[in-house]
């Protein structure tokens, strides 16, 4: 099959069982009857079981998802104040006081 | 006025472990565990005596005290070794046996699921079990009095969040309104100093100075307030949280959203940490912490946020 825009010979591929057709010349493509709805539907089953969004990167957290109120500190806050020895003084006197 | 009760309270809790003897022959010596205008408190071998607040009322504190004695919180208060309280200088004495602290080097090996637990089962204590004349848990009134001391401190750049936190708190957080919408039995001050070890390695709750009826989700408020500004990590919050609703505590709804119900609570002990920050930081002439920082940045975000509000809940 010839590319219908530069006339150059067209590929064959297979993208998860969707035959497209790619020019070798300009990379157009060309989609068959019901080709495109199929990638469509395959790109929507693939975005649906992806991963959840990093977690920001200072507080690796084991339950990401325990609720907090609209007034809590932004997601990661001071998290990890047992690592700093500043922190760890400060708050750990504050754990244990009135 | 004030006299030092600590000479006497040494006498006390050496005589109480000695009975009869007129001088201490076991060789150990008598350590001072707190000595604070809210308490005074010291140890002699197995035995602590704690002398109460100036002021404290015999009738509340006997109420308190009986609590802790009751079969019903075995395993949950640490019981008293006398049911009455003796007086020392116009201070009330009591006596309880000595308990292992949570180690305040290591806050991180805390028992969370235990403090947790400890908390459910007091929470759902059956009201046929409590003394009448029990008084309110104290937990509003401490928060109020921690407000007061930094008005009294004068005026403090940090100052201005943490009032403005306060002043949108329903009534009865603020100590301005009976606590009526709640009745379960609290602890009114729960932190990690509450805690100890008994001989058999249990931990129980300890200082029934602020016990009493009320909302039981102020007693889970500091850890919330805590995690709410960012200071403890989420697992350890998470693990405090759940071990609490595994445990049936009513304060929360076993699987949904406890922020409802923490909402209040959590934003009152956090202006209350924020005002004692400040009002202390004042009188050494220091400045603020970047922990004591995130307490106040968490006020400061209550503002654009109106307190939330559960079922049941009075305004």
């Amino acid at each position: 099959m010839q590319c219908p825009k530069c006339r150059a010979p067209m590929h064959t591929y297979n993208r998860n069982g969707v035959q497209i057709e790619q020019c070798s010349g300009c990379r157009g493509i060309f989609l068959d009857y019901g080709e495109l709805e199929s990638l469509t539907r395959l790109e929507s089953q693939w975005q649906q079981p992806a991963p959840p969004p990093p977690a920001a990167p200072a507080a690796p957290q084991a339950y990401p998802s325990a609720p907090a109120p609209a007034w809590g500190a932004p997601h990661g806050g001071h998290g990890g104040h047992y690592g700093h020895k500043r922190h760890k003084k400060s708050f750990g006197h504050m754990l244990f006081s009135s | 006025m004030t006299v030092d009760v600590l000479p006497g309270l040494t006498a006390k809790v050496r005589a109480a472990v000695h009975p009869g003897a007129g001088a201490c022959a076991c060789g150990t010596d008598t350590s001072v565990l707190a000595d604070r205008a809210d308490g005074t408190v010291v140890r002699h071998a197995d035995t602590v005596a704690k002398a109460h607040a100036p002021g404290t009322d015999v009738g509340e504190l006997a109420a308190r005290v009986a609590v802790a004695a009751h079969p019903a919180l075995d395993g949950v208060l640490l019981a008293p070794l006398v049911s009455s309280a003796a007086e020392l200088h116009g201070r009330l004495v009591t006596f309880w046996p000595y308990g292992t602290p949570v180690d305040p080097e290591t806050p991180e090996a805390a028992p969370w699921e235990e403090a947790a637990t400890l908390l459910a089962r007091l929470h759902r204590t059956p009201e046929a079990v409590l003394p009448s004349g029990l008084p309110p848990m104290r937990g509003p009134a401490k928060a109020a009095r921690a407000v007061a001391r930094l008005r009294a401190a004068g005026p403090h750049p940090a100052a201005g969040p943490v009032l403005r936190a306060w002043s949108v708190l329903p009534a009865w957080a603020r100590n301005e309104a009976p606590m009526e919408h709640a009745q379960a039995l609290c602890h009114g001050d729960l932190h990690l100093g509450q805690l100890v070890r008994d001989p058999g390695g249990a931990w129980l709750l300890i200082d029934i100075d602020d016990l009493g009826l009320g909302e039981p989700a102020w007693d889970l408020a500091r850890p919330a307030a805590w995690f709410a500004c960012g200071l403890l990590p989420p697992e350890e919050w998470t693990r405090f949280l759940t071990a609490y609703q595994k445990a049936e505590g009513p304060a929360l709804p076993a699987d949904t959203d406890p922020w409802p119900a923490l909402d209040v609570p959590a934003r009152a002990l956090t202006v209350q940490t924020g005002a004692l920050a400040i009002a202390k930081a004042m009188a050494a002439g220091r400045a603020l912490d970047e922990v004591q920082l995130a307490v106040i940045d968490a006020c400061d975000r209550m503002a654009a946020h109106p307190p939330e509000l559960a079922p049941g809940f009075p305004t």
